[in-house]
């Protein structure tokens, strides 16, 4: 596979940037002017976790023309798996001290680790949960939506209803994931203290190492035969279909793929801002992840990662200098967006290579022809 | 002290037994006194008996006395003789209501209650009520005492049955008399058969409850209260159905209303506009706005302000509607994913713009008197606010399928929607009718925002609640038919309120929701889906 000149940079980018804080952080005396505070190590890790989640959206929205608008559900599954791990980390260390249960369930009375939670002790165990969940789930929706043919509108709106019928039932209690208060106070993660300033700095590495993989892995698949072959779906799935290929396998084999994606970029954002709860569910946090492409550049993948990582630094800006304004700003982003930039911030660096292809233009046109 | 406390405790004891024997007369108004001169469990005891004699006596005087003694107003001599009060510190004697003005505060010590007593008085005090001249209180009375199906009550009730014109008093009464029977240990077989008929034929929850505590014993009572038992099973469980129907119909209305707007905007023209629920919650800000105008400068009108907000908010939000659609939506048409996040942006504005103007927190929007209140229907207990929101939601609907059949402005809408370059060959301005349309649909949903005020916090996060049900009721029903949109949402509200005793409230939104799902997948174009060339998008 041969990279252009962008995703290197990108990749150079991510993980050389992610270096410097780490090592800034831990190499120089808090004191000194060229020190890294813990929260911006934090924050980093977290952008690039959301980084993994829009790259997770850009590649079936860009590539595959599903627009989803409850892939936050499968971040939020992969940050579950991640959360019960370290939960059942605490051990003895919790309010109550007790060794198998965790804080929640004690409160609730509950004398029995529910079955599901089994398991969880271990790492590798928890992280495969953190693939296989969200794998399973979007594997099963999937399957049920592609193969009888629901496009467009429908199939948004159906994926809002499940990450909002998601939200609904991990507020209850009696699920065995905490509730209202989801999951937190963590202590350990693979032994190491998950508040140590040298756990954080190396999560956050970790987590650009990650979403390096995640990206060369989307920048293979759309690069590849396969890649080709979803974008003729995306432009006209009907005609593909009439050439003999089966749209809903390709569109369901980069559906899970892209899940997968999602579930390790929650998975990776948990330890990392020390808490899960059913919000991460919430309709709103799926849309915000599309807005990420639609501002980076739909389609191409590097806008996916730049986009998230703006839009979220603008959003701790904003809350904190001008937190009335964050809502008017990401309203008139996405309007603005969707009117004037409909290529994002990447269609403005690329306008001079005009081999770009142009991601919405077949579709428009069919659509034109319907609506007459 | 302990010595001095223990000859002052005989003391006490002595003067209560002597008490109790001197109280041990008929007259219940000198065995009122006893607690006025010594406390003791005898001299309360004393007490409690003469409020209970006094209840059943029929004495005129009754009510006062007792009330009184309610009140805390009664007051006794050393002579036992009884006392009121009156509110201006003078006392008239108990048994006559004469004035006794040589009467001072100095005379006379307050009768002294406690818990046993203070039931009595209550028990009491319903007894009398029996008697008021007024029938719903002596309705309240008797349901009362069939709630506390006291035997000692038994002798006013049937004084009170001889007296009683009302039927429905009667009927209250006759049931009461039956569940006090039923408590009393010595009524006879027959009176005790025909108690049970008369509460099975009553064939509530309390009688269910007062019956199944017979049916566990042997005895032809007993056969006879398992049998009304389960008779009344049949009758609860027909009631609970309807129940469920009619809370379904209620749920069913305002996901309607909520939809109705957006069977036009999202059915009709194709527009995925996220900020619908938004154009609701300015609906319900109008109405907020236009009662808070009509206190200030119309108070006489204030009863009708929902009336006069309905207009107001269809023209505020369907001039909104029109304005984005003249500003956002006409830029997107064909591209129905942007449309929905340029929406979803706009719906994030206007939130923040309502949150700016009147703050983050609830208004308060008032129930006008005449929506308030309830009507009983045999086991069921409709509420105004709810019969007139079905009612509305109904009248919202067949207006709007009025005026798309029989105005103009509808015959233009249905031209360009099923031939848009037809339509606008035959003269017809289709960007304005696009704009109409828009606007209409937001109108509606503006109404829609009048009707959930009142029923729903008025917060500027309202909209957000509805946005994604009234989707799933639109897909649901079929897009672009108001028949669908119709019975989709009636659907989901039975489909909703049947799983909720079930499942409860939360897990039953969430199996509608996987259901929705599930059959979308199976319908991609919802119950009705259009038929004809332009659904194949």
């Amino acid at each position: 596979m041969k990279l252009d000149r962008t995703s290197s940079i990108t990749i150079v980018a991510v993980i050389g940037l992610s270096l410097i804080l780490a090592f800034l952080n831990q190499m120089t005396d808090v004191a000194s002017a060229a020190h890294v505070p813990t929260y911006v190590i934090a924050l980093a890790g977290k952008y690039l976790c959301f980084a993994m989640l829009a790259l997770a959206v850009d590649l079936v929205w860009g590539f595959a023309g599903i627009l989803s608008l409850g892939h936050a559900a499968f971040f939020a599954l992969g940050g579950y798996a991640m959360g019960m791990y370290l939960m059942r980390q605490i051990g003895t260390r919790g309010v109550y001290g007790n060794a198998m249960l965790p804080d929640f369930m004690v409160f609730l009375g509950w004398k029995e680790l529910p079955w599901y939670w089994h398991g969880f002790e271990w790492f590798g165990f928890a992280m495969l949960m953190a693939v296989l969940v969200p794998a399973t789930l979007a594997g099963v929706f999937g399957w049920l939506a592609f193969r009888s043919r629901v496009t467009g509108v429908y199939l948004s709106i159906i994926t809002q209803a499940l990450t909002y019928a998601l939200l609904l039932a991990f507020f209850r209690n009696d699920m065995g994931f905490g509730g209202n208060n989801g999951l937190t106070d963590f202590k350990d993660i693979v032994g190491f203290n998950v508040q140590a300033d040298s756990t954080r700095s190396a999560l956050l590495v970790i987590s650009a190492l990650l979403l390096c993989a995640q990206f060369l892995l989307a920048r293979f698949v759309v690069d590849s035969r396969f890649g080709k072959i979803l974008i003729a779906v995306r432009d006209t799935e009907s005609r593909t279909r009439f050439l003999g290929y089966r749209p809903e396998s390709y569109k369901l084999v980069v559906w899970i793929l892209s899940a997968v994606m999602a579930g390790i970029g929650g998975a990776l954002y948990v330890p990392q801002v020390g808490i899960i709860n059913p919000s991460e569910f919430a309709p709103g946090n799926s849309i915000e992840a599309v807005i990420w492409v639609a501002v980076g550049g739909r389609g191409t993948l590097v806008g996916a990662i730049l986009g998230a990582i703006l839009v979220n630094f603008g959003k701790t800006w904003f809350t904190g200098a001008l937190p009335e304004i964050w809502l008017y700003a990401l309203g008139a982003m996405f309007i603005f967006v969707t009117l004037f930039l409909p290529r994002g911030v990447m269609g403005l660096f690329r306008a001079r290579q005009a081999k770009e292809p142009e991601p919405e233009a077949p579709a428009v046109a069919a659509a034109h022809e319907v609506t007459g | 002290m302990h010595r001095l406390i223990a000859p002052l405790l005989l003391v006490i004891l002595v003067l209560a037994g002597w008490g109790a024997r001197a109280d041990g007369i008929d007259d219940a108004y000198d065995a009122l006194s006893a607690s006025a001169l010594t406390i003791s469990p005898a001299s309360f005891d004393s007490v409690r008996h003469g409020v209970e004699q006094l209840a059943v006596s029929g004495d005129p005087r009754a009510a006062v006395v007792i009330g009184a003694l309610h009140d805390g107003m009664l007051y006794a001599n050393d002579d036992h003789a009884l006392f009121v009060q009156q509110p201006d510190g003078t006392y008239v004697d108990a048994r006559t209501g004469a004035a006794a003005p040589d009467v001072t505060d100095d005379d006379v010590k307050a009768v002294r209650v406690n818990n046993a007593v203070r039931g009595a008085i209550d028990g009491a005090l319903g007894i009398l009520q029996l008697f008021s001249p007024d029938s719903p209180v002596r309705l309240e009375a008797a349901s009362a005492v069939f709630t506390s199906h006291d035997p000692a009550a038994l002798p006013a009730l049937d004084k009170a049955l001889a007296k009683e014109t009302d039927p429905a008093v009667k009927r209250r009464i006759e049931q009461a008399r039956a569940a006090a029977l039923l408590s009393a240990p010595d009524a006879s077989q027959a009176d005790r058969l025909a108690a049970v008929a008369t509460l099975r034929d009553r064939g509530d929850q309390d009688a269910r409850s007062l019956l199944s505590a017979l049916a566990g014993q042997t005895g032809p009572v007993a056969d006879a209260a398992s049998a009304a038992v389960v008779s009344i099973d049949r009758v609860l469980q027909i009631w609970s159905i309807a129940e469920s129907v009619y809370y379904g119909i209620s749920l069913g209305s305002v996901l309607l209303l909520a939809a109705a707007g957006l069977a036009i905007t999202f059915g009709v023209m194709g527009v995925i506009n996220m900020a619908h629920g938004e154009m609701v919650m300015i609906g319900a800000y109008v109405t907020f706005v236009v009662q808070q105008l009509m206190h200030a400068y119309l108070p006489s009108l204030y009863g009708i302000s929902l009336l006069i907000a309905v207009p107001m908010a269809f023209l505020v939000s369907g001039l909104i509607g029109v304005a984005v659609e003249r500003s956002l939506i006409r830029w997107l048409y064909g591209r129905p994913l942007e449309t929905l996040l340029a929406t979803w942006g706009l719906s994030l504005v206007l939130q923040q713009v309502v949150r700016s103007l009147f703050g983050a927190n609830n208004r308060d929007v008032d129930t006008p008197g005449w929506m308030s209140g309830a009507y009983q229907l045999g086991g069921l207990t409709l509420t105004w606010n709810r019969m007139y929101i079905i009612l509305f939601a109904f009248l919202v609907v067949a207006a709007l399928m009025a005026a798309l059949r029989y105005t103009p402005l509808g015959l233009r809408m249905r031209a360009v929607t099923q031939n848009r370059r037809m339509a606008a060959a035959m003269g017809i301005r289709t960007p304005w009718i696009d704009a109409l349309t828009f606007g209409l649909g937001s109108g509606v949903a503006g109404i829609a925002g009048v009707a959930l005020s009142q029923i729903d916090n008025v917060s500027p996060n309202l909209g957000q609640g509805y946005i994604i049900d009234s989707f799933m009721v639109v897909v649901f029903g079929g897009v672009g038919n108001l028949w669908g949109t119709t019975l989709g949402a009636l659907t989901l509200g039975i489909v909703n309120k049947f799983l909720e005793p079930i499942a409860g409230a939360v897990l039953a939104k969430i199996v509608v929701l996987v259901l929705l799902i599930l059959f979308v997948q199976r319908n991609p174009r919802g119950m009705f889906p259009l038929k004809g060339r332009a659904v194949e998008a």
